[in-house]
């Protein structure tokens, strides 16, 4: 006797296809006796076998029986849905079917490829077309549906990610507004002097895009500024944007720096990673985007003691505003595209390798601004002391591949390394040590860059550091850095005395990420970073339909790398506002009101917040745009009011009757 | 307009629907104005051989209650169906399995051993289990065969509707037997009852967000006199249970124990109930988890108090 109440009573006419997939099912599973067994089944019209379903050929003998015997359920027996379902779906549809009108009995990786030839292979495709069969009678026609799409797109973020998916939206002509949490765009990359493996000038190839960014008509650029909330969905998101005051007028503001000039007070600047000075009003570095100013108003002295203002006396355009607050816009777009990029690693805690405590070991970061023409020390290498380093240890994998602080590898520390190597032989033409785990030299001209450091006379050593200590001073060469290392390929512990050290430190999600993810409804993987669709398949994209993730924010990764998904991300937010509409998954879940006894117990459970309560109705309900039809909400509620299209509990249940009895 | 006959028997049941069927009161003068009562072995001298006697279809109406647990019942219901155009289950046991149905947790062995043989106040006098049958001097003895599962009686016989209720509340009674009276009955299968939404519907409680750390039982503190029970971590089955009864437990600060069966089309009262209650578990750590769960000290009475035969896997392993 059967569990389920009632059948849909519509005239059911059931057509079965069974597939042989060349021999792939044939070879274990009698096919024909499949199609045999399927057509003594009462609702079935009928069933047939062919070599190849998803061929054109196999697709006709479909879409004929559909046409001519009124056929309206379709039982295909052949691979993983995953392959085909959309084609046969297609069928159907071309037919004058609704495509949900189908099911898919998987009776190649759920049989034929998992068994031995034979009656019992047989007996498992037949029950488990039986299930197929016994569950497409309770199939319904399912309605599709689309949003439209608002044409904005906001990239969030504006470092090389976010600054090539900006341009490429742009050069679409489509308006994109580009919200940067700091004063100027430019991100880490602006911080490099060169980068590898082709040793480009970065302010050179980086500038040239700031500078389109700035001209650029589509482009609504708004640094100093924080996304703060994000509502709505996919096509029509509506994003509250708080512009930090930057006390200088940006309409007024002529770019001319005298403020800065006259600002007596000075300060560490984050920008040259703490290693140089700027000044309490400032902009970061000279290629600035925008070139406006900004006032620190912790650094201020007129913030904080009420007197100086020396900036305004000299601005002529006026342009300073003391009065200035913080300003919320809000923006309303169809697409977003995250790029806040990673924060480095700091190696304090690694107490042994002395970083805080010995004042020549330095990080990757502190290094580039080291190397950079622009940076502290005007581009020359210099130790503590103002003297020039004899001897340089580039140290690999720093808080990277360790399971004590983050288990996965940056991929873009062997390259510095090499990078540095290169600029210090460049520089001093001294003694260099590479002290590395693994080298991974995987992307193009990579592996070439390696083999051109290593002709310059650097000494690879592979192996862990085990500590840095700082030797009593040398009477020639004054303080040296002792590091004790265990060489692998030698076999040994080695003791090398070096001038400098620079760790290579990893690169890690933002500090602020979870925000970020709870703002936009992101999922993050287990390393922190932001959790894309399918780690494949689906790169750029994340669960939250309309929301795309690029650069290193997503995971560490190069500028090539970066610009690629930048590049991505753009032609997917493109796709959507150019057709000015999106199909978002008919799969979706459904609150029958007549069940709802506003129990709630639902309202917390939808990791898309797809479920609301409706109080004038009393009951919850789907927002059928967000749901992606994951059915958690259906599992929980106690009265079975919720029920998941194509998913219901007598679909459910009438396929595994199908199958067990 | 001819009389109505009228049967109403008890199976598998402690007699507690009887009682509710006389909660009607004076009304039941009304229902003696339409029917007449031909059998109900509770109040009125009529035989079994009297039905026996009966042609088959020439009852109108048969009240059920009980679950089906022994020959002699599965008999009467078979011969109470034959006799009857129109067959109701009445009262929990009767649709679901009720309190009986728990004894599919055993089989008839275990309960035997339990019943006379175990307890404490049963005589150490060597195994004496019942036997169905017995040569006495005077003739062969016969008493009904006990089942290793006790059926509701739907799985039973084919039954027209239902009245839920450990038992069925007064007003819920009514409403079906005016429904005879007045000849307006719902359509076959319906479950009558004044409410097809869950008891939260019926509940003046407020209710919001649920999150539950910690698990109590009734008796560890007073609950919070407006706030829904389930959120104050009191396992309150009204969230899975059709309403109808006014939500009386959980007004009392009792939380409601499932009688009135599911909701209006659900299969399993007692999974649904489980799932809810896992999916609002407030933790993400598994070995949490297991301590906040291990506080539900009788899971299967508390998600299948009434519908262990009814649920989906319908008993424990027979072995
Ligand atoms: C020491 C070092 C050297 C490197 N050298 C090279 C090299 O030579 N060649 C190479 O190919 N790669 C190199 N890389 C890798 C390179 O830095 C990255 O591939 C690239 O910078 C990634 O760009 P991004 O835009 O994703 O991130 P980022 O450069 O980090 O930019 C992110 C931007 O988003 C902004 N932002 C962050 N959060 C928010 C928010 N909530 N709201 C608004 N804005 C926000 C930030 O201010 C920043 O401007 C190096 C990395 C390191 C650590
Ligand atoms: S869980 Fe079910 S009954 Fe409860 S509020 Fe949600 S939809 Fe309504
Ligand atoms: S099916 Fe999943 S996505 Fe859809 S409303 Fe339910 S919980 Fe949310």
């Amino acid at each position: 006797m059967s569990i389920l109440k009632g059948k849909p009573d519509d005239d059911i006419k059931i057509g079965v296809y069974v597939c042989h997939c060349g021999h792939n099912i044939a070879s274990t599973v009698d096919v024909e006796e499949v199609a045999r067994r399927a057509k003594e089944l009462g609702e079935v019209s009928v069933a047939r076998d062919y070599v190849y379903m998803c061929s054109s050929k196999g697709q006709n003998l479909i879409r004929q029986d559909i046409m001519q015997l009124g056929i309206n359920r379709v039982v295909v027996a052949a691979c993983s849905p995953r392959l085909y379902e959309q084609t046969f779906q297609n069928v159907l549809r071309e037919s004058g079917l609704n495509p949900y009108l189908l099911q898919v009995a998987n009776i190649r990786e759920q049989c034929a490829w998992l068994h031995e030839p034979g009656p019992l292979a047989t007996e498992k495709a037949n029950r488990l077309v039986k299930g197929a069969i016994k569950r497409v009678i309770h199939h319904s026609p399912i309605e599709e549906q689309s949003v439209p799409v608002f044409p904005a797109t906001l990239v969030i973020g504006g470092g090389i990610a976010g600054i090539q998916a900006a341009l490429e939206i742009a050069n679409s002509q489509q308006i994109v507004y580009l919200v940067e949490r700091e004063p100027s765009i430019g991100g880490h990359m602006a911080q490099f002097d060169k980068t590898f493996p082709t040793l480009d000038c970065s302010a050179c190839i980086l500038t040239p895009k700031m500078n389109e960014v700035a001209r650029n008509p589509y482009i609504r650029l708004m640094t100093y500024s924080e996304v703060v909330e994000v509502s709505g969905y996919v096509g029509n998101f509506n994003v509250k944007v708080r512009r930090k005051a930057r006390y200088i007028d940006e309409d007024k503001c002529v770019g001319c720096g005298i403020c800065v000039e006259k600002c007596p007070w000075s300060t560490e600047s984050e920008f040259d990673a703490d290693l140089g000075v700027r000044k309490a009003v400032y902009t970061p570095f000279p290629q600035a985007i925008p070139n406006i100013p900004v006032i620190d108003k912790e650094r201020c002295v007129y913030f904080l003691k009420g007197k100086c203002r020396a900036c305004e006396k000299f601005c002529e355009a006026k342009a300073i505003n003391f009065q200035q607050e913080d300003l919320f816009i809000e923006l309303h777009v169809g697409a977003i595209i995250v790029a806040t990029g990673y924060d480095v690693f700091d190696p304090t805690p690694i107490s042994q390798y002395g970083y805080g405590r010995l004042p020549n070991v330095f990080t990757s970061l502190e290094f580039e601004r080291l190397c950079s023409p622009s940076g502290p020390t005007g581009g020359q290498l210099k130790l503590a002391d103002g003297r020039e380093p004899k001897s340089l240890a580039v140290i690999h994998c720093v808080g990277s591949r360790d399971q004590n602080y983050n288990a996965y590898c940056s991929r873009v520390c062997c390259m510095h390394s090499l990078k540095y190597s290169h600029l210090f032989k460049e520089k001093t033409g001294g003694e260099v040590y590479q002290i590395y785990i693994d080298m991974r030299c995987t992307g193009k001209g990579y592996e070439e860059f390696y083999e051109r450091v290593q002709g310059e006379h650097v000494r690879f050593i592979r192996g862990k550091l085990a500590t840095i200590t700082a030797d009593s001073p040398d009477s020639e060469t004054g303080e040296k850095l002792s590091l004790s290392c265990e060489d692998t390929l030698l076999g040994g512990l080695v003791n090398i005395p070096v001038d400098m050290a620079v760790l290579c430190v990893a690169l890690e999600p933002r500090h602020d990420a979870e925000q970020v993810a709870q703002i936009l409804r992101l999922g993050r993987s287990r390393d922190g970073f932001f959790m894309e669709r399918h780690p494949k398949l689906d790169p750029v994209a994340t669960m939250s339909e309309g929301i795309f993730i690029v650069g290193c924010c997503q995971g560490p990764k190069d500028i090539p790398d970066t610009v690629a998904q930048a590049s991505a991300a753009a032609a997917r937010a493109l796709a959507m506002i150019v057709r000015g509409k999106m199909e978002t998954g008919a799969i979706t879940a459904a609150i029958d009101e007549t069940l709802c006894s506003a129990c709630k117990v639902c309202n917390a459970l939808c990791p898309y917040g797809a479920i609301f309560f409706d109080e004038v109705s009393n009951v919850s309900r789907v927002n059928r745009i967000l749901c992606k039809g994951c059915n958690v909400c259906g599992a929980a509620c106690p009265s079975g009011a919720i029920s998941t299209r194509n998913f219901s509990e007598s679909q459910i249940l009438a396929e595994i009757e199908g199958v067990l009895v | 307009m001819a009389k109505l006959k009228l049967a109403l028997y008890w199976a598998a049941s402690c007699g507690g629907c009887e009682i509710a069927q006389l909660l009607i009161g004076d009304r039941i003068l009304k229902l003696a104005e339409a029917a007449d009562i031909v059998f109900w072995p509770v109040a009125i001298d009529a035989k079994y051989k009297d039905v026996e006697a009966m042609e088959d279809n020439s009852i109108d109406v048969c009240l059920f209650n009980g679950a089906i647990r022994n020959s002699e019942q599965e008999h009467m219901a078979r011969m109470l169906r034959a006799k009857s155009k129109v067959m109701i289950a009445y009262g929990a046991c009767a649709c679901r399995g009720g309190i009986p149905g728990l004894g599919n947790l055993h089989n008839r062995q275990q309960i035997f051993d339990t019943v006379y043989r175990d307890t404490a106040s049963t005589e150490k006098n060597g195994n004496i289990f019942p036997q169905p049958s017995y040569k006495a001097p005077e003739g062969e003895l016969e008493i009904p065969v006990f089942y290793d599962t006790v059926s509701t009686l739907n799985q039973v016989v084919d039954v027209e509707y239902y009245i839920p209720g450990c038992p069925p509340e007064e007003k819920t009674t009514w409403l079906a037997l005016e429904a005879l009276i007045q000849g307006k009955l719902p359509p076959r299968g319906t479950v009558i009852s004044h409410n097809v939404k869950a008891v939260c519907d019926d509940c003046s409680r407020k209710r919001d967000i649920k999150k539950i750390k910690k698990i109590h039982r009734t008796y560890e503190f007073i609950p919070e006199p407006e706030i829904c029970l389930l959120e104050q971590g009191l396992l309150c089955v009204g969230v899975a249970t059709r309403g109808g009864c006014g939500a009386l437990c959980p007004q009392v600060s009792m939380p409601c124990t499932g009688c009135y069966g599911p909701v209006e089309g659900v299969i399993d009262q007692g999974a649904h109930f489980l799932s809810a209650v896992a999916s609002v578990i407030d933790s993400k750590d598994e070995e949490e988890i297991r301590t906040i769960l291990s506080d539900v000290r009788d899971p299967v009475g508390t998600c299948y108090r009434y519908s262990l035969p009814d649920s989906l896997v319908r008993r424990a392993s027979i072995k």
